[in-house]
């Protein structure tokens, strides 16, 4: 088929999903990294913060497009992979490739992400919206649900911290490669405009990284 | 001077219903002047003497220009040497006592058929649906120079249009995926103004063909344009990508 309502059903068409759901959901990650800050400076600031984002309507209604966003993402990565095995059934013996690894492995790091994705909503989504959450105090004295002191129980486990820490190197290697990829898969490739590009998407991936590290690092070493 | 000692071990497989196997094959004294296809020259001429299935292999022009020697040579595409096919290479890229694994190119889309002979027609098929432009040719063309070209735009397509058909970016992708032969063959047509006028069509027919003969989705890991012979660059996957979401979005079809 190749009609706009087929579009997506093409190779390319497929490719533009991949590259548009991707981009969304780095910009994801960057409002999800800033919102995070609080948990180092104010822990009052940051149970009001998780109060607004679980309340809000607005942001109710975000999530829900995030929801949509990932299994796009999700559903689109696996059937590229699958039509990718197919289209090579047969391994060489002798095999060097020349890319890089992370480049090669977009759908194991990716799984490994939506295993962490899991385990992350099944602690923090989960637990906090249906789970045993302490009472304390917001900055006018009324009760709100303590969801600092439950990232930092969490956090003082130390397989627990270890799974962040690896998933997040890994959402690393993703974005590495993906943030420029979604860029080619969607045509604008420029001579002056893509090693910038290239740049920028490295300096991403790593800020996101240590950005996200940095919180169960910090939480089980002052913990230990 | 003395030659080198090599141990080759070579895909074989009689017939596409043959499951195949590798087989080692000592050789003694070979040149480092003699070019790859020589030296199989030479083990084939041994196996015929022995009274053996000497090994199938595509070869025509042998310098470089009709992309028919497609080899997996050592986990590359032609090769260790870059820019160049596997009649351009020589034996003074390998030392004396190495190993060399020879394959044929691995893609559900590039059956086997013999040995290290892999049958292409999907790339003709690719072709077949628009890399052509519709001019009539009888006897009153015009004058190309008439139409003035920029030098980058002729540039361009001229480099795109140095693509063999060679496959080695099919054989070397993990996705055996024919974006940059497509994407070669779309955007040294779509460049020109000759080409121009056809550019949507083509671009929505190759793209759909490519996809319907089992070629696999670019995930740009970039591994075509490091092994391809002429150097076709990834530029061009880029404007096909452009060419499609343009096309599909206009398309009335
Ligand atoms: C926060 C989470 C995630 C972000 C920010 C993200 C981001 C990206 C980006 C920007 C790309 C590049 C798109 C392109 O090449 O056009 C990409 C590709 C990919 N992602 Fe994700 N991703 C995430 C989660 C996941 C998950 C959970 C999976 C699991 C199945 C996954 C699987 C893939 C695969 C397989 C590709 C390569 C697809 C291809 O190039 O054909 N990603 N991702
Ligand atoms: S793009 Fe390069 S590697 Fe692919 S068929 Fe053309 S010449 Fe061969
Ligand atoms: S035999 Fe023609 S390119 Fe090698």
């Amino acid at each position: 088929m190749s009609n706009s309502a087929g579009l997506f059903s093409s190779s390319l068409g497929r490719k533009y999903l991949m590259a548009i759901t991707g981009l969304f959901l780095c910009s994801f990650l960057l409002i999800h990294l800033i919102g995070n800050v609080s948990l180092f400076t104010d822990p009052v600031q940051f149970n009001e913060y998780t109060r607004f984002m679980s309340s809000n309507p607005l942001i109710r209604i975000m999530e829900i497009v995030l929801v949509v966003g990932f299994l796009a993402h999700i559903i689109d990565a696996i059937m590229l992979t699958k039509a990718n095995k197919a289209a090579q059934p047969v391994k060489y013996a002798m095999d060097k490739k020349k890319s890089t690894w992370y480049s090669r492995n977009m759908g194991l790091t990716g799984t490994i992400i939506l295993a962490f994705l899991i385990l992350h909503l099944q602690s923090f989504w989960y637990g906090y919206k249906f789970g045993d959450v302490a009472m304390t105090l917001d900055s006018s004295g009324a009760a709100i649900k303590d969801m600092y002191t439950m990232v930092l129980a969490a956090f003082s486990q130390s397989w627990y911290s270890a799974i962040y820490v690896v998933a997040m190197v890994l959402l690393g290697t993703h974005l590495n490669h993906g943030f420029q990829s979604a860029f080619q898969s969607m045509g604008l490739r420029h001579k002056k405009y893509t090693p910038a590009i290239k740049k920028v998407g490295t300096a991403f991936a790593v800020i996101m990284t240590l950005g996200f590290i940095s919180f169960p690092i910090y939480f089980y070493i002052t913990q230990l | 001077m003395a030659g080198m000692n090599l141990t080759l071990k070579v895909w074989r497989q009689n017939g596409a219903e043959d499951k195949g196997r590798i087989v080692e094959y000592k050789m003694s004294d070979i040149s480092p002047d003699m070019s790859f296809l020589e030296m199989i020259d030479v083990l084939n001429e041994e196996l015929i003497q022995k009274g053996d299935d000497p090994i199938a292999f595509d070869h025509d022009c042998r310098e470089g220009i009709c992309g028919s020697c497609s080899m997996y040579i050592n986990g590359e595409p032609h090769g260790p040497e870059d820019l160049i096919t596997t009649c351009q290479l020589h034996m003074r890229s390998f030392k004396d006592g190495d190993t060399i694994y020879i394959e044929p190119w691995r893609a559900a889309a590039f059956p086997v058929i013999k040995d290290l002979v892999v049958d292409r027609t999907a790339f003709d098929a690719i072709i077949q649906v628009g890399g052509y432009v519709s001019v009539n040719t009888s006897g009153n063309t015009q004058d190309a120079n008439a139409l003035p070209i920029p030098k980058a735009d002729a540039d361009a397509a001229f480099d795109a249009a140095t693509c063999i058909g060679c496959g080695a970016c099919v054989a070397t992708c993990k996705n055996s995926s024919a974006m940059l032969f497509t994407s070669a063959k779309i955007s040294h047509l779509a460049l020109l103004p000759q080409g121009k006028v056809e550019a949507q069509e083509r671009a929505l027919n190759m793209v759909e063909k490519m996809d319907e003969l089992g070629f696999g989705n670019c995930t740009n890991t970039g591994d075509c344009e490091v092994q391809c012979p002429k150097g076709i660059s990834l530029d061009n996957i880029a404007l096909m990508n452009r060419e499609f979401l343009g096309a599909s979005l206009k398309s009335e079809k």
